[in-house]
């Protein structure tokens, strides 16, 4: 099959050192202001109070987080707001060394999966966990949101610094 | 099987490169232009046109397949687009198949092209809004960690270790070494290597994870009557089939992907396949990282849940073992330009089932071959199943 493969060029570095090659370059400047809209405008009100709230479905019964105003699953309105505890259990987790633009970290972020207490078995969010050496995090370990200064909450998730191992 | 026989009788690719100098535009018809001459057809005899490139934020162009239009040989026909993510390069075969399987086309050009490298200072950056802009993207995720979170789930549920997940990339890369179209292929390789490889978001090291890629696929696709005409060798499509999860991921159990089974279910069934273990001879599912590869056979259902690892290290999905998989090398090996790395593994079950892989020929004339491609938020899978 060789003969159905193109011989592309391949463009290594010192082909634009040495400015063998043209190019054009360009810095997109597009802003964008999302709506929180009805079920997440309200769980950023109660990140906000110090709180996690889930939703809940009249058929399957599920309790949700993040909530939602329909379940995916029935196709059909959810109908309960339910207060959440704001502790958990780690699904899953990495031990992250690069940022987005793979800048190297001294120290890694954890991101992690945390199925959250009081919501539906595996129902989960992704945040980051902290106050715990890389080591040491598990699967299965319990962790507790560590929230930010009343004054200092502003209703995002970021309302959250991070959750941390529950004694 | 549903509708009217649909065969592929020809396929052409450029080579998967780390930068090309071409645009996409030109990618495009360095492919497509070679699918035709592969099997002496011209533009003339193309009905309509399929278009596969995943995110339009690589390139900052909008409507990307408008774009690319002219390098596909789209000029003047009906074209259409399909876009899911990683899984877009089978789910454009699978447009291709149903323009002809309904009648509507007799002869469709399916050309799917990405180029990643225009997006500075990494492709990362495109990636990052794939998720929720207001539960995730304040914690300013890494594309990484969805693969890593899904990988540490993975490997806890059944126990595995990063050695039995490394096996992968040291087989796929090795057989890359066979492709003239790959960029990573290396026969020396070995599973110290990618062990020792720099931890980017743990469990995912360096060379567990398939490199940024700048390359076009293109394939044709006629009705049995066109096909029989062209070539005494045409690849049927025997059956194929799509499903997509939710995009509450983090809802989901990342340890297995029910929706590649959905996907394979449904093409199983069209194809009348019973007992996929004995009736498929060759794979390519979609290894964007290692433990993806082993994830999508259990999937596929060609493996029990958990046990694709202990078949790899037995030697099983080696390319002259009892079920090859990713004989080509794979998105690890001979690279990811994401849409296009799709349709590579479509080509190659095409190569291979025609007897025309060369060196990476697997033995025993293969009669049947399975090719899937997975991708949008971790949640869609797309398969088809192919013969002669």
């Amino acid at each position: 099959m060789r003969e159905h493969v193109y011989d592309t060029v391949y463009l290594r570095s010192k082909d634009f050192e040495e400015g063998r090659v043209l190019f054009e370059t360009w810095d997109p400047n597009a802003r964008y202001a999302w709506d929180a809209g009805v079920a997440i405008g309200r769980y950023l009100q109660e990140l906000k109070a110090g709180r996690l709230i889930g939703r809940s479905c009249p058929e399957c019964r599920r309790v949700m987080i993040p909530p939602r105003m329909f379940c995916e699953q029935c196709f059909c309105a959810t109908d309960r707001w339910v207060p959440l505890q704001d502790t958990g259990t780690v699904i899953t987790y990495s031990l992250c060394y690069v940022t987005w633009d793979m800048i190297r970290l001294e120290k890694p972020q954890i991101p992690a999966v945390i199925a959250i207490d009081g919501a539906s078995p595996g129902m989960g969010i992704m945040h980051l966990l902290g106050e715990v050496e890389p080591e040491a995090v598990k699967i299965g370990m319990r962790v507790q949101a560590v929230w930010k200064p009343a004054e200092e909450r502003i209703g995002a998730i970021t309302d959250i610094a991070y959750f941390k191992p529950l004694e | 099987m549903s509708g009217n026989r649909v065969a592929v009788v020809g396929a052409g690719m450029t080579k998967f490169v780390r930068r090309a100098q071409e645009t996409a535009k030109e990618l495009a018809w360095e492919a497509a232009h070679l699918a035709l001459e592969s099997c002496e057809l011209t533009l003339d005899d193309v009905d309509g046109v399929v278009i596969g490139t995943a995110p339009d934020a690589f390139d900052s162009v909008h409507m990307k397949s408008e774009y690319l239009s002219d390098g596909c040989g789209a000029w003047g026909k009906p074209v259409m687009r399909g876009y899911v993510g990683g899984g877009t390069g089978v789910f454009s075969v699978l447009q291709g198949w149903y323009h002809v399987a309904s009648g509507l086309f007799d002869t469709v050009l399916v050309v799917c092209e990405e180029k990643m490298s225009s997006c500075q200072p990494h492709p990362q950056g495109a990636f990052l809004t794939i998720f929720d802009h207001t539960t995730e993207r304040p914690l300013w995720p890494n594309l990484l960690w969805i693969f890593a979170l899904e990988m540490n789930a993975y490997m806890s549920r059944y126990g595995l270790d990063k050695r039995d997940i490394a096996l992968v990339s040291v087989k796929n890369k090795r057989n890359a070494a066979d492709h003239p179209a790959a960029l990573l292929g290396d026969p020396n390789i070995t599973v110290e290597d990618v062990l020792n490889s720099e931890v980017l978001a743990w469990p995912v090291q360096r060379l567990d994870v398939s490199p940024v890629t700048d390359g076009a696929v293109a394939l044709v696709m006629c009705a049995e009557h066109v096909a029989r005409r062209v070539t005494d060798k045409p690849v049927w499509i025997e059956g194929v089939g799509w499903s997509l999860d939710t995009a509450y991921w983090t809802n989901r159990d990342l340890s297995y992907p029910v929706y590649v089974e959905e996907a394979a279910r449904m093409a199983y069934k069209m194809a009348g396949i019973t007992e996929p273990r004995k009736q498929i001879h060759i794979v390519e599912p979609y290894d964007p990282f290692d433990y993806k590869e082993l994830h999508h056979l259990e999937g596929l259902m060609l493996f029990d849940k958990g046990k694709a690892p202990e078949a790899t290290a037995a030697g099983v999905t080696q390319r002259d073992g009892d079920l090859p998989v990713c004989p080509s090398g794979g998105l690890l090996g001979v690279g990811n330009p994401i849409a296009a790395a799709g349709l590579m593994k479509v080509a190659e079950i095409f190569w291979q089932l025609r007897g025309e892989a060369g060196a990476r020929q697997v033995p025993g004339q293969p009669k049947r071959g399975l090719a899937q491609a997975w991708g949008d938020l971790m949640q869609v899978g797309t398969v088809v199943v192919m013969g002669v």
